[in-house]
């Protein structure tokens, strides 16, 4: 019994999540499908579990002859993710719900909820590999490196690893679809990880508007002299590096270099002063639960889907680090996550500060 | 080590008994005949039907014309109701009905589909905290114009009984039909429908070791009914399509077993019922039985776990090896509690933790305590993940 395994996978409907539980069905494994129903907003359904999407998962499961569950996580995804979301925005940051997500309901609310249910482990369709090495768990990219998504993982840490499988890391999506055909599962794709799965519409400025009005609060546009150009309608509608869409008219394009929450201040200036090359991230997770020594070559990724920098890191703390480019990035963005790379070993990462 | 897997479902549904299986097997390729043909093979389905009805107007103590087979216990219900309530619209300009809050959906959405469709007006009935219809408040609430009086007998989420006998005294002195579900009843206890003192009855097959599909209803003689379903005139041209011969069959001799057995297995029943009312109680910290503490179904416990998802408590059961129900569950991660746990006046907090445990004839002292050995643990875990 000690070696009996026991894998919940979380099914989305898509065909990731599908194969994920055909590849572990077809070696064996005792396997049954979970799928969360998520908080929309009013009257929508949330794009990550639609009820075509809940029907797609029962169909797979019913077609692999697994158990299938639905898990009601509607309070938690509102209370952890959307409101962490809307929270964000009044503090001045631009939040990656994603990931919050992948924190606080994957692996919390669904992980704790599976192991009620007898599981051992948590599967997912993520494209990124586990390997153990020397007792040590390491989250490596994905074999197929168009695909991968260790940055959304870098949360995860030793205890979690241990519970945790990716049946998709050594394999090229291309492969997994043809795995889909060989079990005639249906080939459904899903919204990429970054998409706002709980906003109905694509348009997160309404949503935020909608539900905290406080933050639509007019302001200054200033050049980085500090002379007003114009009114902005509020910080949260503008992202680091945005140009169009401030509403100005000058003969040279303007790009939105920060964001001054104090005094609800837009500064803007033109390309060449657009960039940074080095910042903090703070609430760091060392992958290995081990604080390493200054990295003077790491590798760093910004974003969900942004090239790595090479980078030097020096850390003080057990939760922060300094980061310092190699060459500077003009779309650092406060409150997204930096993720830190030595090959293809993801060490972990940090959120980046104002 | 295989895992346990015990059924503590049998008001949702029952294993058909082998007897059943074997008496219904001829008649589905060798005494295929359609009981409306004139030949031998027409006449031999024809007797098969109505041995069968017999059998069952015996046990309910009526006239097998009484008998009107039907698909399962929804159709009886939607037949009695929509039968009686348009045939009294028409011939005594009728146009009240009356329910109790605590009724199932067959009943509750026939009444609503009424009220929509035909102008009904329907009322409820009060029911108190254990789900108790009150004989006084029935008296009050009869009028001149209502066409029938619909109370659920055992009710399938609680299992509360009520006093049908009564309540039929009180309808009969206003000349008002009273239809029963007694669907989840069936299975333990009497259906004598002139103690019971009704006019109609639903029957389900299937929750008394009979096959699913097949269902009855009992019309006394003398109420006025129109069809749910015409053609062919069969049923006595309240229900038309072909006999569902083998089936009918399979209620008969299923429905026969259960009332000749009925005294033994209810006792048995009632011990594994009380060890489960008089434990869970005290092994789960606020957690509350739901119904009549005595005078309910002899199978069935129910109760609510304050701050608990039932479907989450289902599914961490089924992993567990255990079937149950709850009457919030649902199979799409939405739960809302039910009707009928809001209408005993349980707060929404308690109500959407609601676990039906019904035992059944394979149920063994040992499934029980290892279910008490399991159940406590797991809602423990829940409130912990939950909080």
């Amino acid at each position: 019994m000690t070696n009996h395994r026991r894998i919940a996978v979380a099914m989305s409907g898509g065909v990731d999540s599908s194969v994920a539980a055909a590849l572990l069905v077809e070696r064996g494994e005792e396997v049954f499908g979970i799928m969360m129903r998520l908080w929309s907003d009013d009257g929508l359904e949330n794009r990550c579990c639609s009820s075509a999407d809940l029907a797609r998962a029962k169909q797979v499961a019913r077609q692999l002859d697994i158990p299938f569950y639905v898990l009601d996580a509607k309070k938690q995804f509102k209370d952890r993710v959307v409101d962490y979301f809307i929270d964000g925005y009044s503090n001045g940051i631009t939040p990656n719900p994603c990931i919050e997500c992948n924190r606080s309901i994957r692996w919390d609310f669904l992980f704790q909820h599976i192991q009620v249910m007898g599981a051992t482990h948590l599967a997912t369709g993520h494209y990124a590999r586990i390997n153990q090495d020397d007792s040590e768990y390491r989250i490596l990219r994905a074999a197929d490196k168009d695909k991968d998504q260790s940055y959304v993982l870098s949360i995860l840490n030793q205890e979690l690893l241990a519970k945790t499988l990716l049946p998709l890391g050594e394999y090229q999506k291309s492969e997994v679809r043809s795995v889909a055909r060989s079990f005639k599962l249906p080939i459904a794709e899903r919204p990429d990880s970054q998409d706002l799965c709980f906003i109905g519409s694509n348009d997160y400025r309404e949503f935020l508007d909608r539900h905290d009005p406080s933050l639509s609060k007019p302001g200054p546009i200033r050049n980085s002299e500090g002379t007003v150009l114009g009114e902005h309608q509020g910080l949260f509608a503008y992202t680091i590096g945005q140009r169009k869409g401030i509403g100005l008219s000058m003969p040279v394009p303007q790009f939105v270099l920060t964001k001054d929450q104090n005094t609800n201040t837009l500064i803007v200036g033109p390309k060449e002063l657009l960039g940074v090359s080095s910042f903090c991230v703070n609430k760091v997770n060392w992958v290995s639960g081990i604080r390493p020594k200054n990295l003077n070559s790491v590798n760093v990724q910004i974003r969900y889907r942004a090239k790595e920098t090479q980078a030097k890191l020096t850390i003080e703390d057990a939760n922060e680090a300094h980061v310092e480019l190699n060459a500077p990035l003009s779309d650092i963005t406060p409150g997204q996550l930096a993720v830190f790379y030595e090959g293809e070993i993801c060490l972990g990462g940090g959120i980046i500060q104002a | 080590m295989q895992k346990p897997s015990t059924y503590l479902d049998y008001a949702a549904s029952t294993p058909v008994e082998p007897r059943v299986l074997d008496a219904m097997l001829p008649y589905f390729s060798e005494q295929y005949g359609n009981p409306s043909a004139v030949h031998i093979w027409g006449q031999k389905a024809e007797n098969a039907v109505e041995r069968s009805r017999e059998k069952i107007a015996t046990i309910l103590d009526c006239k097998p014309n009484e008998i009107v087979f039907t698909s399962c216990g929804s159709e009886s219900d939607n037949l009695a109701l929509r039968g009686v309530a348009l045939e009294a619209r028409e011939t005594k300009n009728a146009r009240h009905i009356l329910i109790t809050p605590v009724e199932h959906h067959a009943v509750l959405n026939t009444a609503k589909d009424l009220e929509h469709l035909h102008g009904f007006e329907v009322e409820f009935l009060e029911v108190d905290s254990l789900g108790l219809v009150s004989p006084e408040d029935l008296t009050s609430k009869i009028r001149s114009d209502t066409a029938l009086v619909s109370i659920i007998f055992a009710n399938n989420e609680i299992g509360t009984i009520n006093d049908v006998h009564a309540l039929g005294d009180i309808c009969q002195s206003k000349n008002v039909p009273l239809h029963t579900d007694a669907v989840q009843a069936a299975s333990q206890l009497s259906m004598k429908v002139n103690e019971l003192n009704v006019q109609l009855l639903s029957l389900g097959a299937h929750k008394f070791y009979g096959p699913k599909g097949i269902g009855a209803l009992y019309v006394r003689s003398g109420i006025n009914i129109s069809p749910s379903q015409t053609g062919g005139g069969q049923e006595f041209g309240l229900r038309a399509g072909t006999s569902n011969v083998p089936l009918i069959v399979g209620m008969a001799e299923a429905f026969e077993i259960t009332n000749a057995t009925r005294t033994d297995h209810n006792e048995k029943y009632r011990k594994l019922r009380d060890r489960l009312l008089s434990s869970i109680p005290n092994l789960v910290p606020d957690s509350r039985i739901t119904g009549h503490p005595i005078h309910r179904l002899p199978n069935h416990a129910s109760f609510v776990f304050r701050g608990v998802d039932g479907n989450q408590l289902l599914a961490a059961l089924d992993a567990a090896g255990f079937g149950c129900s709850s009457g919030s569950a649902c199979k799409t991660g939405d739960p809302t509690p039910s009707d009928v746990l809001l209408a005993i006046g349980l707060p929404a907090q308690w109500a959407l933790g609601s676990l039906r445990v019904t035992v059944g004839r394979s149920t063994q002292d040992e499934d029980i305590e290892h279910f008490l050995g399991v159940l406590p643990a797991i809602i423990e875990q829940l409130r912990k993940v939950n909080s």
